[in-house]
Order: structure tokens, then C-alpha cells, then sequence
């Protein structure tokens, strides 16, 4: 059985209550993020859809798009999935959120790369608490009926759902790619990391350089003492994540110590271009 | 002489003591690390430290001036080695001057308590069978998500 053809779908139909303003309309690097939402997926697929709530059919940034429209009220973001299932129950979906500033063409094209049509779902893990992350993923033509029957006995969690569902399940080639905003707060974050608004487009994906030193076991596990990478990682934390998986190093960071610049450091802080990072191991001097 | 220091090679506790001499001082109390051929049950061979040298530096000055301060007493100084060690070479040579011996001992105890648990040194062990393993660090290995984690995270999993 051939792959189904894929159609894509940004959701953009939110209340965005924390928000408090159309999160459809936030900027970064001077483009409303429906737009680059767009952007990234259209590429990917053959035809690509913005889905909106029935109130949202005029809305002037939305009406540029082909629309698939909300059918059941209330449902959130399953509504959308739903209805895109719906109107065309032969194709799959790859559903993006429109609120996924950190989210780049590499992370789509690697969903795609490793999607599995004969299952019901390709996701993401979560890298907060291993689970599917429902809003960047792809939903085959089988995951309709079991979908129907799920909103039915009056369920409306879509990652709830893909925890029980037949999931190919991937790690996130960029840990923070699907970290998403639903704050002023958490805006203003996101356009602090991601550089000036108004700067080029690339500053979504520029990396920040680093240099990484890496001690005794951890050096081993490396085979490198040290080395200059290249990271959207913003914290030590999501440094070591993204190190752990790329060189197989087999030491839970609970176990570890960080330091920046040549002392001791926090997990949580804010990483900056040129900053040098050693990952600590338990000591045993003496 | 920096009161805290890393060597590639041999320690002269001779020479250290001599640094640490102080008019003021009438109690001297020194505490020497050698290699041993036992660890855990089994026999070691030899020995390896690697140090993070620059913070090693800093964290080790920060203990000595800490028991400075908390001890009242003169002078405090420790000299560890990196590199390879064979059994029986002095490791750690801790030294400490005060004017009594009470608070000299006590002093003492506390820098080499805490050089072992605070300093970015680590120490591979090479045992008798042929096998190594860095100390502290080889019960410390990441363990992938467990099914049972992700039905706990599945339980916390709330909207609002």
C-alpha cells in the first residue's frame, strides 16, 4: 500500500485567551506567524490549509488561505484535525500549530523523512514529559474512525489520544523546535531568543556558537575533549539534551554539574554566542 | 606559592610544609592521600586524575579561604596531582597552620572533605583484571523513558 497523499494544516482557530490578542497576528522577524507557518509547510505538501473557527471565515489574514472550517464547537485544536479528516478522509495531514516560533523546515523535513504511513501517527516526543506532541505531526487516513469514536465518548485532548494510538513515535532533532507561546510573557521571551524583530528571516534558525568541554567519562563517551557546535539550544539544559542524543552520552544530567566561562553554572540560564560550556561529571578527587 | 594547586608531577611534602611555616603558629596538621591497591573489592593497578584546571583552581582556593575563616586559623594549602599515579604515590597533601591544634585538625578534615566532593577532579581507576572505570560516575547512566514515565506524565497531563 502506497503512502496517502499529503495535504497540511495550520491551526490558527484559537481563542488565544492567555494571550489575549490573535496569536495568529504575533510577529517574528517582521511576519505574522500564520504566515510563516504557511511558509514552512506549503512547501511539503501538496495542498496546505489554514483551519479556522466558523466566525474566523472573514477574517482578512486567514481568508488568503484555503480553509478548512471548525464542525464540531468547543473541541480545541481537535476540532480542526477533525474536520480536515473529514473533508478529505483519503489524504493524511501533517497539522502544524501557527504558535511555533522555534519550529524549522529541518524539524518538518525530518517528520517527513521518518514517516511511517502504515501507522496511524507520526509525532514528536515531548521533550517535557515524553509525550506525542499532537500539533506538529502527521495523521494518516486510519486515525479518522479511531478519532471519531474517541471525540464521541467525549474526549477532546488530541495528545491524550496519540498516547494510546498506533504512533510512529521520533525524538526532536532540535529539542526546543515545538516549544510554543502562549503568553505575553513567553512572547516576549521567544522574540528576546530569537534576535531583534525585523532582522533577517534566518535569525529563526541561526545557531548560537559554542564551545563544549566534555571531562572524563563524558570525554570518553564523546571522543573529544572538546568541540565548537553549533546550537539553537538556549540553556545548558537543552545543550546537554541535544549532546546526550548526538554523542550517546549515557550520564543523567541529575548527576551532573555545568559550567560557563570557567565556573559553576545554572542549568536554566541563558546561553550566549561564544559562551563556553563544560559538563561536570561527579567528582572524586582527593 | 598559591595555597591551592595542581602537579603533573611527584608532591615534596617537605617543601610544602616549609611554606606553611608561620611564627604564629605552634600547631601544624597535614593529611596525605596516597593511591591505594583496593577500592570497592577490587585491586587497582593504577591511577589516572584529569582536572578542569581553571575552576579546580578557583573552587580549591574557595575551600582553603572557607576554612580560613571558619577555623580562625594562619595558613592553609593543598597540592593535588593530575596525571597517571601508581599504587602507593602520593595523590593529595593537605597542609594547615594555627596557632593550636585543635582548630588545626579540625580545619584539616573539613578541606579534604570537601576537595573530594566540591573540586572538578576525577579519577579513573585500572583494576588488577585488566578493567577501568571512572569513580563515582559508572552508577550514573541516563535510563531512556520508561513506559511507566510516560503513563505518569499521561496522568499529570491536564488542560485549563
Amino acid at each position: 500500500m502506497s503512502a496517502a497523499q499529503l495535504y497540511g494544516l495550520v491551526l490558527a482557530g484559537g481563542h488565544s485567551k492567555r494571550m489575549q490578542r490573535d496569536k495568529a497576528a504575533l510577529e517574528y522577524a517582521g511576519k505574522p506567524q500564520l504566515v510563516r507557518a504557511m511558509e514552512l509547510i506549503a512547501p511539503l505538501v501538496e495542498r496546505a490549509f489554514v483551519s479556522v473557527r466558523p466566525d474566523q471565515q472573514q477574517d482578512a489574514q486567514r481568508a488568503v488561505y484555503d480553509t478548512v472550517v471548525d464542525l464540531t464547537p468547543d473541541l480545541g485544536p481537535l476540532a480542526g484535525i477533525q474536520a480536515a479528516l473529514r473533508a478529505q478522509p483519503a489524504r493524511a495531514w501533517l497539522v502544524l500549530a501557527c504558535d511555533l516560533p522555534f519550529l524549522s523546515a529541518p524539524t518538518l523535513r525530518h517528520l517527513l523523512a521518518h514517516r511511517a504511513a502504515a501507522r496511524q501517527a507520526t509525532a514528536y516526543r515531548s521533550r517535557f514529559d515524553g509525550l506525542p506532541e499532537p500539533l506538529c505531526a502527521i495523521y494518516e487516513p486510519s486515525a479518522r474512525d479511531a478519532l471519531e469514536h474517541w471525540i464521541e465518548q467525549g474526549n477532546r485532548c488530541p495528545r491524550v489520544w496519540l498516547s494510546s494510538a498506533d504512533v510512529e513515535l521520533l525524538e526532536l532533532p532540535e529539542p526546543r523546535a515545538l516549544d510554543n507561546i502562549n503568553t505575553a510573557q513567553e512572547y516576549a521571551a521567544a522574540i528576546a531568543a530569537l534576535g531583534a524583530p525585523g532582522a533577517a528571516d534566518a535569525v529563526i534558525d541561526r545557531p548560537r556558537r559554542l564551545k563544549v568541554r566534555y571531562f572524563a567519562l563524558l570525554r570518553e563517551q564523546a571522543g573529544r575533549g572538546s568541540e565548537a557546535v553549533q546550537t539553537c539550544a538556549r540553556t545548558p539544559q537543552e545543550l546537554y539534551e541535544q549532546l546526550q542524543r548526538e554523542r550517546g552520552l549515557t550520564l543523567a544530567p541529575q548527576f551532573l554539574r555545568v559550567a560557563v566561562n570557567d565556573e559553576f553554572g545554572d542549568w536554566q540560564q541563558a546561553l550566549a554566542d561564544g559562551d563556553t560550556v563544560a559538563f561536570l561529571p561527579p567528582v572524586a578527587g582527593g | 606559592m598559591n595555597p591551592f594547586s595542581l602537579h603533573e608531577r611527584s608532591l615534596n611534602p617537605a617543601a610544602l610544609l616549609e611554606g606553611l611555616r608561620h611564627p604564629a603558629c605552634g600547631g601544624y596538621v597535614t593529611f596525605e592521600g596516597a593511591v591505594r591497591d583496593h577500592n570497592a573489592g577490587r585491586s587497582v593497578r593504577r591511577l589516572e586524575y584529569e582536572a578542569f584546571a581553571p575552576l579546580a583552581l578557583r573552587e580549591g582556593e574557595r575551600i582553603l579561604t572557607e576554612a580560613c575563616v571558619r577555623f580562625g586559623i594562619e595558613r592553609a594549602c593543598c597540592a593535588h596531582r593530575i596525571g597517571a599515579l601508581q599504587v602507593g604515590e602520593l595523590a593529595v597533601w593537605v597542609g594547615v597552620a594555627a596557632a593550636h591544634r585543635g582548630e588545626a585538625f579540625d580545619a584539616c578534615r573539613y578541606i579534604i572533605d570537601h576537595i573530594k566532593h566540591r573540586v572538578p577532579i576525577w579519577k579513573k581507576e585500572y583494576y588488577d583484571d585488566g578493567d577501568s572505570g571512572w569513580v563515582n560516575c559508572e552508577a550514573c547512566a541516563a535510563a531512556p523513558p520508561t513506559a511507566a514515565d510516560s503513563q505518569r506524565a499521561l496522568s499529570a497531563h491536564r488542560h485549563d
